[in-house]
């Protein structure tokens, strides 16, 4: 009997969309159908990471891919795709730029240029059914540990494969790991970071949502390798299918033994505890997440002893992010070897990347380490919406910093990240075009990370808020001359007086954005102008007569009855009245607005 | 026997039942708050004080702890709780634009709660749905998508419901 399986991606970009419901439908349908010879199963899974076509689905074995399906394109699928052999066109994903339509999920170039090893498996697996992690190859790895390896070997391993910590910083994992084997405590504990706080950043989440096994089974491997028998998973409070999700993985992981007591019969036993953040960007800091997890406040402390010397409790403890646990079955599975052949000598394996911002192909992208900034945006994003001019892009989260649009072919690695002063992170990457304002953007981050400052030590507190007001002031129209030169002596205090990371690189996307975009601080200051037309004290907006037909739509959208005019004929706008809102521009058919 | 305090009336036992799951070695209070607020959708003063009594640590231990981290709410919330989401994806599509119409609409600011709590207003740093942005999230639920212009159809279409 021919079998076929359409795959829905669930996650929550396309279950907002209605995936669900689509879901459900197809269920129900296919309950009814008798009159067919093919096994069909519908399958809700992870994030398939194109979220901008969503809900997507793949019809396999054939890799038929579908996009902007619609809950009751139910019938329809079944009675062509399923029943019939044949391709809906309309459901078709059209190549932007050559307009063709595109079949199969592979020959889609967003897919094309991808390395999915982490995400690889999401269309395959529905996250609460452990069966389908095991037919991917899931928890051999941890089977071959048991029955191949002592803690050394994984430990060697892990070094050799030169994973480093996916959260951002980089840090070898395998000496991480190593130097809590070696100390002589006897308990131990391991952690995974899935607080991801980071804006514009959901790969973790997508993870933990789309294949929880393969992140509890890096956990496992890595507690059996350093010798701790209890974990922590620490998730955001705002992602609660990921928690759902993960602790139903872990209920099925422990009726199957890979978890609790005496896991395989190998004699290591290892449990794993949910904990829900509590909604602060400074838990993503290891010592402000032990903290956290302890029942106390989350702020940071001098790192002078390492976790792994005394972290959790006091114990030596183990803190990865989600998408390093994740790499380790792989690692084992085949080879620390394999592993270097991928990306570059210092950056091995690839990166998982939230593409966000104006791009056409938003969604979440897994590429070999060192792959280049242009290719990333070009060739897997599509380029820039509405055939706009790329300006910039923001890399590595709040704490990252902007690369303008004349270096953007330069490799992703950790260290040309962090030359050109950036920072890999978490894997953020905000794409923005010439509407973007980059004081204003850079005001954004000060921002965030002045409001997310645990408050603990001054550079950051003071230093911070500091940075705000004169930002403020800039955008305005009221700054001043020696604004700038206030601005990097206050940066200089805080990267190197900060008590943890997030303090010391809170300034990155201020001294980014004047090292790349000085001319437009400069126009903010001398000449009162926001060339992007976003700061709203130094705009205006009025309507150009010639364009305008009258259509009295932009009457409608304004909250504050500023415009007047009568039907067909060039209205008018009443500056006074006039709260820059933007509601006009929005709504204007004929570009008529002017913003200035 | 139950207390009174503003508009919800929280049970003694309900409070006693939730704190004594937690009495253990290491107690997990962030664990325990998150489950009171859940029950009661924000932490009632009086919930805190029989924490506080019954684990044996002050007060002051458990306020510091629901002002710090920020899925906590010492004030009763609304019957739709708005999320708009700040992430910056949102943000570069006009985000706090939204933020400001929504806020015009209710006439409350970001934190606060309608006088005749139907409405709560939040910022959420990002949600990680940023292909559907700019966002809210009504009651947990995502809209998404957004223009600044379907705002005002959005909150007619919550006020009737309220009605």
């Amino acid at each position: 009997m021919k079998k076929k399986v359409i795959s829905i991606c669930c996650g929550t970009g396309c279950n907002a969309s209605g995936a669900g419901t689509l879901f459900s439908n197809l269920k129900k349908k296919l309950n009814n159908i008798k009159d067919i010879e093919t096994e069909i199963t519908v399958k809700n899974t992870g994030c398939h990471g194109f979220c901008e076509q969503g809900p997507v689905m793949v019809i396999k074995p054939d890799n038929i891919f579908y996009r902007q399906v619609r809950p009751e394109d139910a019938d329809t699928i079944i009675e062509k795709s399923i029943k019939r052999n044949e391709i809906i066109e309309e459901l078709l994903y059209e190549d932007p730029t050559t307009g063709k339509k595109i079949v199969k999920e592979e020959d889609i170039p967003f897919y094309q240029s991808q390395q999915r090893l982490l995400f690889g498996y999401n269309g395959d697996i529905n996250p609460r059914d452990i069966n389908d992690y095991i037919a991917t190859g899931g928890y051999e790895a941890l089977k071959k540990v048991f029955e191949n390896m002592n803690q050394e070997d994984v430990i060697k391993e892990v070094k050799d494969s030169k994973l480093r910590g996916r959260g951002g910083g980089g840090f070898p994992t395998g000496k991480k790991w190593e130097a809590a084997f070696l100390t002589e405590e006897q308990d131990k504990y391991i952690i995974c970071n899935a607080d991801e706080g980071d804006p514009g950043c959901f790969q973790d989440r997508s993870l933990i949502e789309g294949n929880p096994h393969l992140v509890l089974e890096g956990m496992i491997i890595g507690a059996y390798a350093v010798g701790a028998s209890k974990g922590y998973i620490y998730v955001r409070h705002e992602y609660p299918l990921a928690v759902n999700n993960f602790s139903h993985a872990l209920k099925q992981a422990r009726e199957y033994g890979y978890i609790g007591e005496n896991i395989l019969g190998s004699g290591f036993s290892f449990d794993v505890k949910i904990t829900r953040g509590g909604g602060a960007f400074v838990c993503g800091e290891s010592s402000a997440l032990v903290a956290s997890i302890e029942g106390k406040l989350g702020e940071p402390r001098d790192k002078y002893v390492r976790n792994t010397e005394q972290g959790l409790w006091g114990k030596p403890t183990v803190l990865n992010n989600v998408k390093t646990w994740a790499s380790v079955p792989f690692i084992i599975n085949q080879g620390a070897k394999w592993f270097t052949n991928i990306g570059t000598k210092d950056s091995t394996g690839t990166m998982v990347f939230s593409l966000t911002g104006k791009v056409n192909n938003t969604g979440l992208v897994e590429v070999p380490m060192g792959i280049s900034l242009q290719s990333l945006v070009f060739d897997i994003g599509g380029g820039i919406k509405g055939d706009k001019k790329l300006k910039a892009v923001q890399t590595g989260g709040p704490s990252g910093g902007c690369i303008p649009e004349n270096k953007i072919d330069i490799p992703l690695d950790y260290e040309k990240l962090t030359e050109i002063g950036s920072m890999m992170g978490s894997g953020g990457m905000i794409v923005m075009d010439e509407s973007t304002c980059m004081v204003d953007v850079s005001k954004y981050f000060l921002n965030f990370t002045q409001e997310e400052s645990c408050g603990k030590c001054i550079p950051c507190r003071e230093g911070g808020r500091q940075l705000v007001e004169i930002l403020n002031k800039i955008t305005q129209g009221e700054g001043k001359e020696g604004d700038l030169v206030l601005i990097k002596e206050v940066s200089k205090t805080m990267q190197r007086g900060a008590l943890c990371n997030l303090g010391r690189l809170a300034p990155n996307p201020v001294i980014t954005t004047l090292k790349y975009f000085k001319n437009e601080y400069l126009s903010h200051i001398y000449d009162k102008h926001c060339p992007a037309g976003v700061c709203k004290d130094l705009i205006s907006y009025s309507i150009i007569e010639e364009e305008c037909r009258g259509c009295q739509k932009c009457i409608k959208s304004c909250p504050v009855d500023a415009i007047s005019g009568v039907k067909k004929e060039p209205h008018s706008l009443d500056q006074e009245k006039c709260t820059k809102c933007g509601s006009c521009y929005e709504v204007c058919p004929f570009d008529a607005i002017l913003v200035k | 026997m139950s207390i009174n305090t503003k508009n919800v009336s929280i049970k003694v036992e309900e409070v006693n039942k939730i704190t004594s799951k937690y009495m253990g070695e290491e107690p997990d209070y962030i664990a325990l708050l998150q489950e009171i607020q859940d029950k009661f959708r924000y932490l009632p003063k009086d919930a805190l004080k029989i924490c506080s009594e019954k684990l044996n640590i002050p007060l002051s231990r458990l306020y510091s702890l629901a002002t710090f981290y920020s899925c906590f709410s010492l004030t009763p919330k609304g019957k739709f709780e708005i999320h708009v989401c700040m992430g910056t994806a949102c943000h570069v599509r006009k985000a706090p634009k939204m933020l400001d119409k929504i806020s015009d609409h209710l006439h409350i600011k970001p934190g606060e709660t309608t006088k005749d709590q139907n409405f709560s207003l939040e910022t959420v740093n990002c949600v990680g749905a940023c292909a559907l942005g700019p966002l809210i999230t009504v009651n947990g639920k995502y809209r998404g998508n957004l223009t600044v212009n379907q705002v005002d159809s959005i909150l007619k279409e919550l006020e009737e419901q309220v009605e």
